[in-house]
């Protein structure tokens, strides 16, 4: 995330101001002005409560241009997503570890009972088979949804996601692709993860051009940019911010609908800076913006990145071309290159 | 699916989950050479002769001299890149001597729409597939014929119509993703299979475990075609694995394997054959492991004299060589004359010569090639890049050969 984070400063422009906020607590505040404004910060405070993480989920509007919407929270608007790809592509497959039951998020709850056990099933516990797998039936024209369990989980797939998906178009001269592979994992942080159920490896990713990866940051933007995942001709990673899986509720439309990749979205207009972020980081964007804007009478705009790679140099850098870019980190503040 | 057994409290049977058999009640280990000593299957012995006439293939003498023609073809192409690799006129070049039988025994007992996942040393199934020498050329000299447009060293071939999956550098990568599509391939249930090819080096990279795994539990109409030829670059077999090889390991995935003499192509060919048709009939896996011998170095970047015995390489070479084997049998049948011979040699040289002059007269691809493929589409920041690299070249043109190149 720094890495992706710094090379988005990097290419910015401008003054550059990074800012690690709500981790999962091990992970210190850097000092800077906008995050004392931040109750959430303040260690000693922290330590009363459960949970040292704090956002407050905004939903987006109710779309009306996709027809009529039901309430969902993120996982079921993941399921909706599924469910519509499943009913209108007779090739696509989803597969992973307890895929079959549900999963453990609940994603694919009765996917495999509507659309039979061959569309939906288990694997062996193994992602680079998983992922192995996926490329495979994606090079031999199947709809191919992977899912890794967790986003900490990705790393036995490294190798087949960035020597293999990513290059696999190049390296054949365009003879063979698999455009038609979608990695689902969960990702991010829920408050009680610790090491190993928290990470935020998109960063890893960022550098390994052939791949997409697309965050969102609550369930119409998740159904939307899954469905153009899976149907963009380019292996995507759609890492999906776990914590917003229950706490995320907004009407969702019922029926497929893409949202473009590589296209940020300005979310809240300012004039002295801009705050760029992905996922449920957008909820603490919209916080501390409204915070600055009490506070400090500064005026921010707000960006969701939404694709990560390749990502809407465009957008953030029309916009930010008066003023500094402040972009808000998830994991760790370490190096980016 | 393969069912769960069903729980049963009354039966003196253990009723683990994972697990069906007996209770015991003395301590003993499982030696790991219960599946020792493997045997070999062959048809032929090295003299060329069919030893149980009930497994001779019956193959007609026109197949079986199309057998021989791509076998010592694939040779007559080795040897000229291999050379023209000394002289410094390609990059990198792996030869296939003493694997020939493998390549077209197995090559031969499959259907054309079958898909083909290979490592690298594989070049006969192409051959065998029809693949042109001219493509071959271009793909070692990376010319603007390079259906993979110059981007990968040699000996990375690819074709779509030949449904041969581009060769990539990372090994063992191809194993799950061909068990992926073997995946697919069922449920478009048009009766085909996958094979997918790799050394016995290989095969101890964790992509080969899942693999099997995953092809074995996901019920795959698959064929994994190991060929154990001794040697991965210098570290030898017994360096590589400690159990009965590479079959071996079948019965543990619940895998049915078998072991063949790599250099009796009737014996490649039966059992590729037979595990095809099963494979697809049955939508299980099969793993063949084809005996061979690797005569060359690895590659024209390896000198195997540091690690073994000229008197090694000289055995497998002089007296169990698979095209000399099926030349005996080609022979006891008056199917092929020492004139035969010597036609064929000066006429495939001139053929692999022509295609070698071709290719190198060749212009490479045109240097905008290096930006498009990398997305489907054209993204700005490779397009920006892409414009800065032709600016920068327009401005030091001197600099660069750009009259080699296609325009
Ligand atoms: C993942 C990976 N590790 C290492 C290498 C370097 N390498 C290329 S070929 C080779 C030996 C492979 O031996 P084997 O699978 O037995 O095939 P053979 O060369 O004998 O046909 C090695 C180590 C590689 N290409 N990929
Ligand atoms: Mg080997």
């Amino acid at each position: 995330m720094a890495a992706a984070a710094a090379r988005l400063l990097i290419r910015g422009s401008h003054q550059t101001l990074p800012i690690s906020s709500v981790g999962t607590g091990k992970q210190s505040c850097i000092g800077n002005a906008l995050l004392t404004l931040s109750s959430g910060c303040n260690s000693r405070l922290k330590t009363q409560r459960r949970h040292a993480a704090h956002f407050t989920f905004q939903p987006d509007p109710v779309p009306t241009q996709y027809g009529s919407t039901q309430k969902m929270n993120l996982f079921q608007s993941i399921t909706s997503a599924l469910d519509n790809t499943l009913a209108s592509d007779p090739t696509a497959v989803i597969f992973g570890e307890d895929v079959a039951f549900g999963g453990v998020f609940r994603c694919t709850v009765g996917l495999r009972d509507k659309y039979g056990k061959d569309r939906v099933f288990n694997t062996p516990l193994c992602e680079q088979g998983i992922v192995g797998f996926g490329i495979g039936a994606a090079v031999a024209g199947a709809t191919a949804i992977a899912e890794i369990q967790f986003a900490d989980y990705i790393f036995p797939a490294f190798d087949q996601i960035v020597n293999e998906a990513a290059k696999y178009r190049y390296r054949s001269g365009n003879l063979f692709d698999c455009g038609n592979l979608t990695i689902r994992a969960p990702w991010g942080c829920v408050g009680h993860g610790s090491l190993y159920h928290s990470q935020s490896p998109e960063a890893f990713f960022a550098h390994c051009p052939g791949i997409k990866i697309v965050i969102p940051r609550g369930p119409t933007q998740a159904k939307g940019l899954l469905l153009s995942c899976i149907a963009d001709n380019n292996p995507c990673i759609f890492f999906e911010p776990k914590i917003l899986y229950r706490a995320a509720v907004e009407q969702v439309p019922v029926d497929a609908y893409t949202i473009p990749l590589s296209q940020a979205e300005v979310l809240q207009e300012g004039s002295d800076v801009t705050l760029v972020a992905w996922g449920t980081q957008i909820h603490v964007l919209r916080e501390v913006a409204n915070m600055a804007q009490e506070k400090l009478g500064v005026s921010c705009e707000v960006i969701d990145l939404r694709t990560i790679l390749p990502w809407d140099n465009e957008t953030v850098c029309k916009v930010s071309g008066h003023h500094s870019i402040v972009s808000i980190i998830v994991g760790h503040f370490i190096i980016g290159i | 699916m393969h069912q769960q057994q069903p729980f049963d409290s009354s039966l003196e049977k253990p009723q683990f989950p994972g697990a069906s058999a007996e209770f015991v009640d003395n301590l003993e280990f499982i030696q790991p050479n219960v599946i020792s000593g493997i045997p070999v299957y062959r048809v032929m012995d090295r003299q060329g002769k069919i030893i149980n006439p009930s497994e001779d293939p019956q193959l007609s003498k026109e197949t079986v001299l199309n057998f021989y023609q791509k076998m010592t073809l694939l040779n007559t192409m080795d040897r000229i890149l291999y050379e023209s690799q000394r002289q410094g006129r390609i990059s990198f070049y792996m030869t296939n001597y003493g694997e020939e039988g493998t390549h077209i025994g197995s090559a031969a007992a499959l259907e054309s729409n079958d898909i083909v996942f290979g490592q690298y040393r594989e070049a006969g199934v192409l051959m065998y597939r029809g693949f042109p020498l001219d493509l071959f050329m271009a793909q070692c000299y990376a010319n603007a014929d390079d259906l993979g447009k110059g981007r990968q060293m040699p000996v990375h071939y690819g074709s779509k119509d030949l449904n041969f999956v581009t060769i990539s550098s990372p090994l063992a990568t191809q194993i799950p993703q061909a068990v992926g599509a073997a995946y697919a391939l069922k449920r478009e249930n048009m009766n085909r299979a996958v094979i997918c090819y790799f050394g016995e080096g290989a095969a101890s990279e964790g992509d080969a475990h899942a693999g099997f795994n995953f092809s074995a539990t996901l019920e795959c109409p698959m064929i994994f075609f190991c060929r154990n030829n001794g040697y991965a670059i210098s570290t030898p077999t017994n360096e590589q694995y400690r159990g009965d090889g590479i079959a071996a390991r079948g019965p543990g995935y619940g895998m049915l394997s078998i072991r063949v003499d790599g250099n009796d192509v009737f014996a490649v060919y039966n059992a590729t054959k037979e595990a095809r048709r099963r494979a697809v009939a049955e939508n299980q896996p099969f793993l063949i492991e084809a005996m061979t011998y690797r005569i060359g170095h690895h590659s024209t970047s390896d000198d195997s004299s540091a690690y073994r015995s000229v008197d090694e390489v000289n055995y497998w070479d002089k007296q169990d060589h698979p095209i000399s084997r099926l030349r005996h049998y080609m022979t006891a049948r008056s199917w092929w004359s020492e004139d035969d011979e010597r036609s064929w040699r000066k006429q495939s040289r001139k053929t692999v010569m022509e295609a070698f002059e071709r290719a190198e007269r060749r212009l490479k691809p045109n240097p905008e090639l290096l930006f498009t493929d990398v997305y489907q589409e054209m993204i700005p920041s490779l397009s920006k890049q892409r414009e800065s690299l032709f600016r920068h070249i327009q401005q030091y043109k001197e600099h660069y050969p750009l009259d080699l190149y296609e325009k």
